[in-house]
């Protein structure tokens, strides 16, 4: 084949106009994966009975801004390394911000406690299946974000699907919020990253075969 | 002072791209193909240097990355130069040819320069051809019958997508469809054939 026969048959006919992405493409998967990963969390878990009182507590809302704000830099970094060439050089800061800023208000919290209560905020009630669960919710996110990664051109695959596998656990930890009986913020800074981390080291490992193109 | 001619030489072309390539997108069949038939004497001279160990896959590299642009081009973030658009593409589709065809150790011969970035790709141009072994009637055979059809009708046949449609009995926008998917495809069999 000739190159020259290759750039006749690119440039002419109906898919030389291009019109733009439309948002379902990306909307409806996220929607349809958000609704499976909370029905998961229903079905197996369940709402926190207090659910309501806990929307009066700001340590909820510290553990539910801090897991949005990590989702939207792990879509934010889904976005960026999809797009062939654009910036991806303060992606890692935008990341370490939320969970620095947390370890922060966790140092101050053990500080603050009672030596013999600080192995509780670390620990918890749940720290042994909370991880797990946060992997589990995520694994319908961590689907739809690499099938909205296939349709576009990550380059660097394994940091692709790293980045679908972060932002995945971000999100499904924004569901596990609405079970966790946990308050801690020590608890958060680490046992939700390390949820968030599974899906991420998933995603890694899946990056280079499910994105090639 | 070299470094300063090579930079305004970049703006220079990534301008003129930038504008063929947005025109293109737009629907002007003219401009597109200059863009294509530019990107592709940048990427010869680009991979010509890199594959100096196998000269015979050239071409087939520089058609692959093409079809790889024209497919991704929904990719384009406007945000970004277009000239770093297109050498990202390059690089990733020679490296990838790199990690499924040679040895590691030759990965890293063949990937020395590429830290100038787009640079090393829009610097030099290569105008003529060499062979590439793929045949695209050949191709085109592999494809299932409704995309094969499509895009023979549309884009070798310069049949309009409304003719294409009643002879093929099929609505305009599963034409459209069929020849996307088409494209899709084709890339798929030029990435998998040796």
């Amino acid at each position: 084949m000739k190159t020259d026969d290759l750039i006749t048959m690119l440039s002419s006919g109906p898919d030389v106009a291009l019109a733009a992405r439309p948002a379902r493409a990306t909307a409806l998967p996220l929607l349809g994966a958000l609704i499976a990963s909370a029905l998961l969390m229903l079905a197996i878990l369940g709402v926190r009975p207090d659910l309501g009182l806990a929307l009066t507590w700001p340590a909820f809302w510290l553990k539910l801004v801090f897991s949005l704000a990590l989702a939207g830099a792990g879509g934010l970094a889904v976005k960026r390394l999809g797009a062939p060439g654009a910036g991806t050089r303060f992606l890692p800061l935008l990341i370490a911000g939320p969970v620095l800023a947390l370890w922060a208000v966790a140092a101050v919290a053990l500080w603050l406690a009672a030596p013999e209560w600080r192995s509780d905020l670390f620990w918890g009630k749940t720290w042994r299946y909370c991880p797990l669960l946060i992997a589990v919710l995520s694994l319908p996110l961590l689907v739809a974000a690499l099938h909205i990664l296939r349709g576009h051109a990550p380059t660097r695959l394994r940091l692709a699907g790293a980045a679908a596998g972060f932002a995945a656990g971000a999100t499904a930890a924004v569901v596990y919020c609405l079970h966790c009986p946990e308050m801690s913020p020590v608890f958060v800074g680490s046992w939700y990253v390390l949820g968030m981390l599974i899906p991420t080291a998933l995603g890694a490992l899946l990056g280079p075969r499910a994105l090639a193109w | 002072m070299r470094r300063i001619e090579e930079v305004d030489h970049l703006r220079t072309t990534e301008l003129r791209l930038h504008a063929l390539f947005l025109q293109g997108r737009d629907g002007d069949d003219l401009a597109y193909r200059r863009f294509l038939t530019s990107t592709a004497t940048h990427l010869r001279a680009f991979l010509r240097r890199r594959l100096s160990r196998w000269p015979d896959e050239v071409e087939d590299l520089v058609q692959e990355a093409l079809l790889a642009i024209h497919n991704q081009r929904l990719s384009y973030d406007t945000a970004v130069p277009l000239t770093a658009w297109v050498y990202t593409i390059a690089r990733y589709k020679l490296i990838d040819w790199l990690r499924r065809h040679a040895r590691r150790d030759s990965l890293h011969d063949a990937l020395d320069e590429v830290d100038e970035g787009e640079h090393a790709l829009f610097s030099s141009a290569e105008a003529e051809a060499g062979d590439a072994r793929r045949d695209l009637a050949k191709m085109l055979g592999l494809l299932p019958d409704k995309q094969r059809d499509a895009i023979v009708h549309t884009k070798l046949d310069g049949l309009s997508t409304r003719e294409a449609a009643a002879l093929l009995q099929m609505s305009e926008s599963a034409v459209k469809v069929s020849v996307h998917r088409g494209m899709k495809t084709l890339a798929t069999i030029l990435r998998g054939s040796p």
